[in-house]
């Protein structure tokens, strides 16, 4: 049963780290900020490449370049604990342990407003002294101090989710958000057409999160679909309000053909505006996953939507901090991927394995 | 015998009492007055929508205005009860978290993952739970003695607590055949029964603020709690039950929230008991108490509504929107003020 369930994680990390290299494959050419694209791409390749090595090496005795442990302690420090995004980060980060034998400590506040919570389960994390720590920093300058100390302590440090204003993490594990708006934007262009308006409903606009699910999406389009034209971007973080929100862009704009929220509730008020509107043939894309949002993906009422990879960045975070511990060399980000789903390919395993309800 | 004969037999009987036993001449001004002051709210909800008629494209049109009221159902119904409050001189800060814990109740009883009750015993529970909310409001105000601000805004914080805790932070639906007619039915072809609804709660809570003794004790408390209760209400009661019909009027906007949707996130709802105690104001309730007009709250909710619809419609980015709704609330409620001043100058 446990091989079982580890062959499985493995193969769907395998297919994932597959088609997060494919589909961001267009980026690279797309993209102004050519250096970062362009090092994302080539980080998602070396990550991928190792992957491939993992994955094949499911069984103890391995012998690539992540060296297996004893039992030692990685700790990990999140931003939640009980949000299901996280759980399937501490899911991943599980496997990677059970793969190459190390024990995974992973801790979060109660939610991501509770910085000074999070320096102390960080603080606590240095005092356990483990082999190495990873951190997803809330605040990204206030943890600065204890990094301090966790490197003088000299346990190797690893950032996930979010970046940390400082040089002491090896690596950084992050979805690229803009990359994976700009996937969103691929195929809202394909199943429009590219010919017609497009609405975009934004679930916040101040977080670097929201910015760069919004800009990449719009940037995309207004570079790569001159028949476009994209509405000026609205933001409705409530469904109540993405609902109206869209119902007015379709009244305003007859010639509407699609329209992108750039997250659950975003993109679920956006179906139900289009419903409401009565008018067909428009094409919803979303964003994450959540129960609402994956019944409109079944059921056509969504096109399809992009999910990031937890359980990915869970895995990953784990075997950067492992590479870290034995000095190998990194990239200075990973990318912990994102994928396409639809209704063809909500129900594989390697969808499915991201997608919480 | 009852409280309600003591009162009556009272030789000083209250304001309320007085008008009751008033002649037809002064019921009669009483209703012009009052109607006087819905004439400025109802002459801005009218400006202000042909204003968008000519600026906003396709805004003309008989479906944009029923959107209108539709999308301000779920604020307008529980800002007929904040009226209420507000009348005493109250204030509520826990409908828009109560809003979404209510709704998450309505899931746990109604769908079929859950308790999956028929639908009548369902909505009698929801409406229980937001009379219940209203009734921790009540005692904990009136019998506790907490100001109005901290005793709700407590319940505020508990409400969103137990919503997340419940719904477990994920969303829920709320799968029950027949919910979802209550907001998006048609019982009038063309016309969603959100609307229906709306219309109906707004006359009942008309009713009850000028022909019960509910309505008549909020103002007369609002006017002067002391004066109310040496002329023998037990104000304590009836400010209690005051805020349990907010809290029953919370579980209505509950209820036209959720079954529009068919489903409800629990982290929703922060900021909601702001646009309705913003309906209320704009509708010309005073905040201090003793003055309230059901038809200004109504039209107060429709009003920030078409400005939302008339502003996206044009195309104009949310920031926007927020500084001129912002802009309309002091402008209604300064040019009300002088208005009052003036009326009572002459």
């Amino acid at each position: 049963m446990r091989l079982l369930r580890t062959a499985i994680a493995a193969s769907s990390l395998l297919a994932l780290g597959l088609t997060a290299c494919t589909t961001s494959t267009p980026t690279e050419t797309a993209e102004p900020a050519d250096t970062t694209a362009a090092e994302t791409t080539a980080a998602e390749e070396t990550t991928a490449a190792e992957e491939t090595t993992a994955a094949e090496e499911t069984t103890p005795a391995g012998e690539g370049d992540i060296p297996q442990g004893n039992g030692e302690t990685i700790y990990l420090v999140s931003k939640g604990f009980q949000h299901r995004f996280w759980q399937a980060v501490n899911e991943g980060a599980l496997q990677a342990g059970e793969d190459y034998n190390y024990s995974i400590e992973f801790v979060g506040p109660d939610d991501e407003t509770k910085v000074t919570q999070q320096l102390d389960q960080l603080q606590t994390a240095l005092d356990g002294d483990p082999i190495a720590i990873g951190f997803a920093a809330l605040d990204t300058g206030a943890a600065e101090p204890i990094l301090q100390k966790i490197e003088a302590a000299g346990i190797p440090m690893v950032a996930f989710d979010s970046g940390v204003d400082s040089d002491l993490p090896v690596t950084t594990i992050q979805t690229d958000n803009a990359a994976a708006a700009a996937e969103a934007a691929k195929h809202m262009i394909e199943l429009t057409g590219g010919e017609g308006q497009i609405g975009v409903i934004c679930h916040d606009q101040t977080s670097q999160t929201g910015k760069q699910r919004c800009d990449g999406f719009v940037d995309y389009v207004k570079e790569n679909a001159p028949g476009i034209t994209v509405l000026e971007p609205q933001v409705a973080g409530e469904v109540g309000l993405a609902a109206n929100t869209a119902k007015a862009m379709i009244q305003a704009n007859p010639e509407i053909v699609g329209i992108y929220g750039t997250n659950e509730a975003a993109a679920s008020g956006a179906v139900q505006g289009v419903t409401e509107s009565g008018v067909e043939d428009l094409v919803v894309i979303g964003f994450d996953s959540g129960k609402t949002q994956m019944d409109a993906v079944r059921d056509g009422r969504m096109a399809g939507a992009i999910t990031q990879s937890p359980v990915k960045m869970g895995y990953e975070t784990v075997v950067a901090a492992i590479k870290a511990v034995n000095g190998i060399e990194q990239p200075e980000i990973i990318d912990s991927g994102f994928a396409w789903y639809d209704a063809n390919n909500i129900d594989d395993p390697e969808i499915a394995a991201n997608l919480y309800e | 015998m009852s409280e309600k004969n003591n009162v009556d037999q009272k030789p000083a009987p209250t304001r309320a009492a007085a008008a009751e036993t008033a002649d037809a001449p002064s019921t009669m001004s009483r209703i012009m007055r009052s109607s006087v002051q819905q004439i400025f709210v109802f002459a801005a909800l009218v400006g202000i929508y042909i204003f968008f008629m000519f600026a906003a494209p396709n805004f003309a049109q008989f479906s944009i205005a029923l959107d209108i009221v539709q999308q301000s159902a779920y604020i307008g119904v529980m800002a007929l009860g904040a009226t209420f409050v507000i009348a005493t001189g109250g204030i509520d800060l826990s409908s828009g978290t109560g809003m979404t814990l209510v709704a998450v109740m309505a899931g746990v009883f109604l769908s079929g993952e859950w308790m999956n009750m028929p639908l009548g015993g369902g909505l009698i529970l929801v409406l229980l739970v937001g009379g219940a909310l209203g009734l921790a409001n009540g005692a904990n105000i009136a019998y506790l003695g907490l100001p109005p601000f901290i005793a709700t805004l407590a319940t505020m914080m508990v409400a969103r607590g137990l919503a997340l805790i419940i719904s477990d932070k994920a969303s829920i639906s709320i799968k029950n055949p027949g919910y979802g007619w209550i907001a998006n039915g048609q019982l009038i072809p063309g016309v969603p029964n959100a609307v229906l609804f709306f219309i109906l709660l707004a006359v009942v809570a008309a009713v009850m603020l000028n022909k019960t003794l509910l309505g008549r004790y909020a103002l007369a408390i609002g006017s002067n709690e002391e004066a109310t209760r040496l002329s023998g209400v037990n104000t304590k009661l009836w400010k209690m039950l005051v805020y349990v019909v907010a809290g029953v009027f919370v579980a209505f906007g509950a209820i036209l929230y959720s079954a529009r949707f068919g489903f409800v996130q629990p982290a929703e709802g922060l900021g909601f008991e702001l646009n309705v105690i913003a309906a209320v104001v704009i509708g010309g309730t005073s905040l201090a108490g003793g003055r309230a007009n059901i038809l200004g709250t109504v039209v107060g909710a429709l009003i920030m509504e078409t400005l939302k619809k008339g502003l996206l419609m044009m195309g104009i980015a949310q920031e926007w929107q927020f500084v001129v709704t912002g802009i309309v609330v002091i402008i209604a409620v300064f040019v009300d003020n002088l208005r009052r001043r003036r009326a009572a100058a002459a």
